[in-house]
């Protein structure tokens, strides 16, 4: 089986953020993967551990992306491609566009990735990618079964549990929940450095950055409002309801 | 010179800090109080790589590089000394003997079991009285046919409570002073064997230190590490690398003490404010992460010097020395700057402070370090 998993590096969800002239500042900020790709990366070594094959880390974004990529190569993926040329930069509908040129490059049955990436939050990138690629996909998983061509994906729906089935191939995006993922071992970091990671440019996958550039621009990037200290209402209790009413009105204008 | 870590080195560290921080840290403190050896544990770390981590790949090890090595003990030290000494002494003085002076079979047999952490290993050559002057040790063993017949006992055994392999030295030529000591792997269980008395100790808890007495303990001659009067040669060339090791230790268990101190004084207020905005507080923090950072570069020095081969008895003395004198004053302080609770057990520093005693002490007491220092001091 040829399990495809597509990988972005973010902000540790733990580090502070800080906003300068109008960008995240990211000097001496820890990265790591995004948590819902984890997910999808340990999920992929457990299709191969039961099918058999081979997992390919796809990934767009600067080099510094390697160490996110030598970590899934460390947990066990067989090898990788990182597209690191800027002229590959931009949005979701860029991203979506390289690694589906990419993808279109080499033979897969199953393409796996995050719900969404904790730093974007857009959640487009990897539907956008089985659009492009003309296959289905079943989002948000929290498990994931394929026996033979069939796949059938279990995700949460408000509660309850919602069952789609579909054919391979096929793309899927992972939720919380749908697995633990490994601890990479020792022998795996070292085993990893010696397994093949291939830089890709616009060139080589023969894509006109012209013709991929983003098709949104960030207008502005901003902190939220510091949380102000909460405020006990006075009086009885027709005072306090009118005060609520009142506030909610006119202070945080929620209801008109 | 350049110490910028490699990527392999840096993600190495990353995990050990990780499997630390969420699976060691948690344990720290009832080991500590119980001074149960933490088995479990030690399993786990074989899972991970750990008890091989600088053992080739041939044997069942990681094959990592002797920096990388380095960097965990320094990271599991930071989580809890206890652990970080049992891996020390595993792997520098109870596994490397036998990579380094074994014969083929020796390593076959043993080097997989220790590198997986399916055994743990020992070092006994301290004896009641040979400390220091270790060329004074008196366990004798003596040839009879195939097998060494030993008798004699040793002390402050670490590991002891559940090794399963000990490298053991003894006396087989008394005329020949220093020369006249052998190395000796005994496993587990070997008849006249006493696992002895498990010593009550000030800190580094967990770690297993006990008595070993030998009756008439028979260890076949395939058994013997090296050649005969190789023993003390044997031993203090471990002890270079063995001393590096607790540097790190040294150098971990110092990072927590200020991490937490520094926490500390961030947090606490006296006279309406923050008690780090008194600069009598500044000044100690600053002495801290000052001696720390030199007590840094001085370890990873001598890993390097001893991982590209060179000579570094003197470094790893020196690196030694100093990171275990500041992993005690460092300690020591960050009691001062909790104060009142910095004395009771329910926050860790006063722990950092009994385990850090030890480092100043094993592997070649500073002074002894000292002795070493000049020794190899440069012609004036
Ligand atoms: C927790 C713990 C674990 C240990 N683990 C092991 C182990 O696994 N294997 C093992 O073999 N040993 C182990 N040891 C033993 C340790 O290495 C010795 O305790 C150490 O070498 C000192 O020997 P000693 O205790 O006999 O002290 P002594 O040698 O009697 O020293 C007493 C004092 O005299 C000083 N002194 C001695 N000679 C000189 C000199 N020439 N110049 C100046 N000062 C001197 C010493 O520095 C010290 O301050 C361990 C000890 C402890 C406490």
């Amino acid at each position: 089986m040829n399990i495809l998993v597509c990988l972005k590096q973010t902000f540790d969800t733990e580090e502070r953020i800080v906003v300068e002239n109008g960008r995240v500042k990211e000097d001496g900020v820890k990265f790591i993967i995004n948590p819902y790709d984890e997910y999808a990366v340990e999920e992929a070594l457990r299709l191969k551990e039961e099918h058999g094959g081979e997992v390919t880390v796809v990934s767009v974004g600067p080099s510094r992306f390697e160490e996110a990529i030598r970590t899934a190569l460390a947990m066990g993926a067989d090898e990788a491609i990182l597209a690191d040329d800027p002229a590959l930069f931009g949005d979701e509908y860029t991203v979506a566009k390289v690694l589906a040129a990419i993808i279109r490059q080499r033979p897969f049955d199953i393409i796996l990735a995050g719900n969404q990436a904790v730093d974007d939050g857009s959640g487009q990138v990897a539907v956008r990618l089985a659009e492009e690629l003309g296959i289905p996909h079943i989002s948000t998983l929290t498990k994931l079964v394929v026996e033979g061509n069939q796949v059938t994906g279990y995700r949460d729906a408000e509660g309850d549990v919602e069952v789609v089935q579909a054919t391979l191939p096929v793309l899927v995006t992972a939720q919380q929940g749908l697995n633990e993922p490994r601890y990479p071992s020792l022998i795996g970091i070292r085993k990893a450095s010696k397994k093949p990671l291939t830089h890709v440019t616009a060139a080589d996958l023969g894509l006109n950055p012209e013709e991929i550039r983003p098709r949104t621009k960030v207008v502005d990037t901003f902190l939220p409002k510091p949380k102000q200290a909460g405020k006990i209402l006075q009086g009885d209790l027709q005072e306090q309801v009118r005060e609520l009413v009142q506030s909610l009105r006119t202070v945080d204008k929620v209801i008109g | 010179m350049d110490f910028t870590l490699t990527a392999e080195q840096s993600q190495m560290r990353q995990l050990v800090r990780s499997f630390a921080r969420d699976v060691i840290a948690p344990r720290a403190s009832e080991i500590d109080r119980t001074d149960r050896f933490p088995r479990d544990l030690i399993r786990q770390m074989g899972e991970l790589g750990l008890m091989g981590l600088p053992i080739p790949e041939a044997y069942g090890g990681v094959g990592a590089d002797y920096l990388s090595y380095v960097l965990a003990i320094e990271e599991i030290s930071y989580a809890s000394a206890a652990v970080g000494v049992i891996l020390a002494v595993h792997t520098s003085v109870g596994t490397f003997p036998i990579l380094y002076f074994g014969t083929d079979a020796q390593r076959q047999r043993y080097l997989p079991k220790l590198a997986s952490g399916e055994w743990v290993a020992a070092f006994a050559l301290t004896e009641p009285d040979a400390g220091s002057d270790a060329a004074a040790i008196r366990t004798r063993a003596v040839r009879d046919g195939d097998d060494y017949v030993i008798n004699g006992n040793k002390v402050f055994i670490t590991n002891a409570s559940d090794a399963d392999l000990f490298c053991v030295f003894a006396v087989t030529d008394t005329r020949r002073g220093k020369r006249g000591l052998t190395a000796f792997l005994v496993e587990r269980g070997t008849p006249g064997l006493v696992i002895g008395r498990k010593l009550e100790k000030m800190g580094l808890n967990g770690s297993g230190t006990c008595e070993l007495v030998f009756e008439d303990m028979r260890v076949p001659a395939e058994n013997r590490l090296g050649q005969e009067g190789e023993g003390f040669s044997i031993a203090m060339r471990l002890l270079d690398g063995g001393r590096i090791g607790i540097a790190a230790q040294g150098l971990g268990i110092a990072r927590a003490a200020f991490d937490a101190a520094h926490a500390y004084v961030r947090r606490r207020r006296q006279f309406g404010q923050e008690i780090f905005q008194f600069q009598g507080v500044q000044f100690m923090l600053a002495d801290m992460a000052t001696k720390i950072e030199a007590a840094r570069w001085l370890v990873y020095h001598a890993a390097v010097l001893r991982q590209n081969g060179q000579p570094c008895t003197r470094e790893a003395s020196m690196a030694k020395l100093f990171a275990t004198d500041t992993a005690m004053q460092v300690t020591t302080d960050a009691v001062q700057l909790f104060g009142g609770y910095g004395y009771v057990k329910e926050y860790p520093v006063e722990r950092y402070m009994r385990d850090a005693k030890v480092t100043q002490i094993y592997e070649g007491t500073n002074q002894i370090q000292r002795m070493v220092i000049a020794r190899h001091l440069p012609r004036a």
